[in-house]
């Protein structure tokens, strides 16, 4: 690269040379052929086994009972079978589950996004005594393990009769106690930061109230941290099945617990007793179940996926 | 009112919502779990009675109950050997990623893939059911084989596990992606000037910068698996909570010893942190 720069006009046959190794191996600022063949050789190599699962799980749901026994057939099924599906959908009480997930991870993952937006504000633009405390006290939180508090929570809200409702879920969020509220306070502390604080000050001067103030200038500017807060609170609260299965589990039930008690549900509601064998539960049928019990976060994350990397990227996530 | 004063009301006002929430959802609690784990408990139809037992059942979970001190070694051994893992592996995601070429944004959708659908039932139901580790070459399965346990468990953990711990490591790469967009361009600019190639770069820029996104990720990922409820020790936490003869207690002093052994490992994952930093001076 550097002979490139100094004996450019010298030697044609060097020019040559030079720019084919540009081209192959490429230059400070473009990657060349070859460099790229092997990037993407690895990353597509690593990619795969991430994709693997998933690719799976797809064909595999797709299987008619025939083509699962059948040994001739290991990737592609002979014909495309939609009758796991319609199994799963009916074992899952998809439409039932699902709106229970919806609840259940909607508004909590709002609850707490709300109320990390509020408290990162608080912490990022005023002084106040015992300050450097609390912000240690809320890392500390996070590393306090769910363990620790889950049972007295639970004796806590059966005492207030809360069991089986859905407030074990909703009130932690609403008061910063939610699924890794840590992570989220912390990530508008780090947003509100490193905004300009004039642009408060302006609204101040104009005779706004700090509530205002908050809600009419510094949320709309966060929103790429509310993006990150509600995606990410949305999936874990979707995903979360142990604490929520103790706290509401045997009244509301959410699509994954549903897919954790799938073989016993199926076996009640087809009650495969009789000597069919094709009737019984297979794995084609519970992998139905489990991606229809992620299809609504895979379509999400879809429609978001650029806009969520770019919050990622601009809410300072990583703080310094 | 001073105007410092009246920024420090506003500002609790601010916060209140979560002492508040603090003070009832997780102090209160943590109290009232250490309590339950020296305490018999009697669940009457009055409430709830409590005896003093000092520290009989963390005596159990110790001396006694054999299944527990079995599933707390393996669930050390599997943060002991997912952590690096994890944290090399998603430093290099993040590294290709973060250069620009073609379907880098499809790559990128790939990689957080596991942040989407990384679930306890989905995750064991996909990985552990139907997709098992590496086939280790047998050449290499007998060298291994051969080593003291001490070094053949976790090696052979890692490799049985290699995808599943793969799995976990979805934020890990969003976060070093977001760190090292935070290198200017003219650092790099300013070495190559000064004739650094690639490869100091990496070491001499690069690492050094990457260093306290990688003590995040360590903690995150070690917090991250234990928290993970289908780990062995928290299956066992689990399944203890609602004993007839021993409700909550038994469970709550298994907490206890896993969240100290998970603190120990985070203080070491600090000062293995720390010594890096130390060396970096000289």
């Amino acid at each position: 690269m550097k002979q490139a720069k100094t004996k450019v006009s010298s030697d044609k046959l060097m020019v040559t040379h030079v720019s084919l190794k540009k081209v192959l191996f490429g230059s400070r600022d473009k990657m060349g052929k070859i460099n790229l063949l092997v990037y993407y050789f690895i990353i597509g190599g690593i990619g795969f086994l991430f994709l693997y699962p998933v690719l799976y799980m797809i064909i595999n749901s797709l299987m008619a009972p025939e083509d699962l026994v059948d040994p001739a057939v290991s990737w592609v099924p002979t014909s495309i079978y939609f009758g796991n599906y319609i199994k799963a959908f009916k074992t899952l009480g998809f439409m039932e589950s699902f709106r229970n997930s919806v609840i259940m991870s909607i508004v909590p993952a709002t609850l707490q996004t709300m109320t990390a937006a509020l408290v990162g504000y608080g912490f990022a633009r005023f002084e106040f005594p015992l300050k450097k405390f609390w912000l240690v006290v809320i890392i500390a939180t996070f590393i306090i393990p769910a363990q620790v508090t889950v049972i007295p929570r639970y004796i806590m809200f059966s005492n207030y009769n809360m069991i089986n409702t859905p407030w074990p879920n909703f009130l932690p969020a609403l008061f910063g106690q939610g699924m890794k509220s840590a992570i989220f306070i912390l990530i508008f502390f780090q947003f509100f930061s490193s905004y300009p604080k004039s642009l408060d000050e302006a609204a101040q001067l104009d005779g706004a109230g700090k509530l205002r103030v908050f809600t009419t200038m510094a949320l709309p500017m966060a929103k790429p941290a509310i993006v990150v807060s509600l995606l990410f609170s949305f999936v874990w609260y979707w995903n979360e099945t142990s604490q929520s299965s103790l706290f509401f589990g045997s009244v509301i039930k959410t699509l994954p617990m549903k897919l954790g008690s799938f073989a016993d549900s199926y076996k009640t509601i087809y009650n495969p007793n009789d000597a069919n064998v094709f009737s019984a539960i297979n794995e084609s049928i519970s992998l139905s179940g489990t991606f229809l019990s992620i299809l609504p976060l895979l379509i999400i994350y879809f429609i978001l996926q650029k806009h969520f990397v770019e919050s990622v990227e601009r809410s300072g996530i990583t703080g310094e | 009112m001073t105007i410092k004063k009246r920024n420090a009301v506003t500002g609790y006002l601010f916060i209140s919502l979560w002492i508040i929430g603090f003070l009832f959802f997780t102090l209160y609690p943590t109290i009232y779990s250490m309590k339950l784990s020296t305490n018999e408990l009697q669940i009457t139809v009055d409430g709830i009675l409590m005896k003093f037992k000092g520290l009989y059942y963390f005596n159990e979970a110790i001396n006694v109950d054999t299944a527990f001190k079995i599933s707390l070694t393996d669930t050390i051994t599997f943060i002991g050997c997912a952590t690096p893992i994890i944290i090399v592996f998603a430093l290099i995601i993040a590294l290709m990623l973060n250069r620009k070429f073609y379907g880098r944004s499809f790559f990128r959708g790939l990689f957080f893939l596991p942040v989407i659908i990384f679930s306890g039932p989905v995750i064991s139901e996909l990985l552990t059911e139907y997709i098992v580790g590496i086939d280790a070459n047998p050449v290499i399965l007998s060298f291994i084989n051969g080593l003291p346990s001490m070094i053949k468990k976790p090696i052979l953990f890692s490799l049985q596990n290699f995808i599943f711990i793969l799995w976990f490591s979805g934020a890990q790469i969003l976060i070093f992606l977001a760190g090292l967009q935070k290198i200017g361009s003219e650092v790099y600019e300013a070495a190559s000037i000064d004739g650094a190639s690639a490869w100091e770069k990496f070491w001499k820029i690069t690492l050094p910068f990457m260093k306290p996104f990688a003590l995040v990720n360590s903690i995150y990922t070690v917090m991250e698996i234990a928290n993970y409820s289908y780990n062995s020790v928290n299956r066992k936490i689990a399944s203890h909570l609602l004993e007839v003869n021993r409700p909550y207690s038994f469970s709550a002093a298994m907490s206890w010893i896993y969240f100290g052994v998970v603190l120990g490992i985070l203080l070491l994952v600090y000062l293995i942190f720390r010594g890096f930093g130390r060396r970096d001076k000289d």
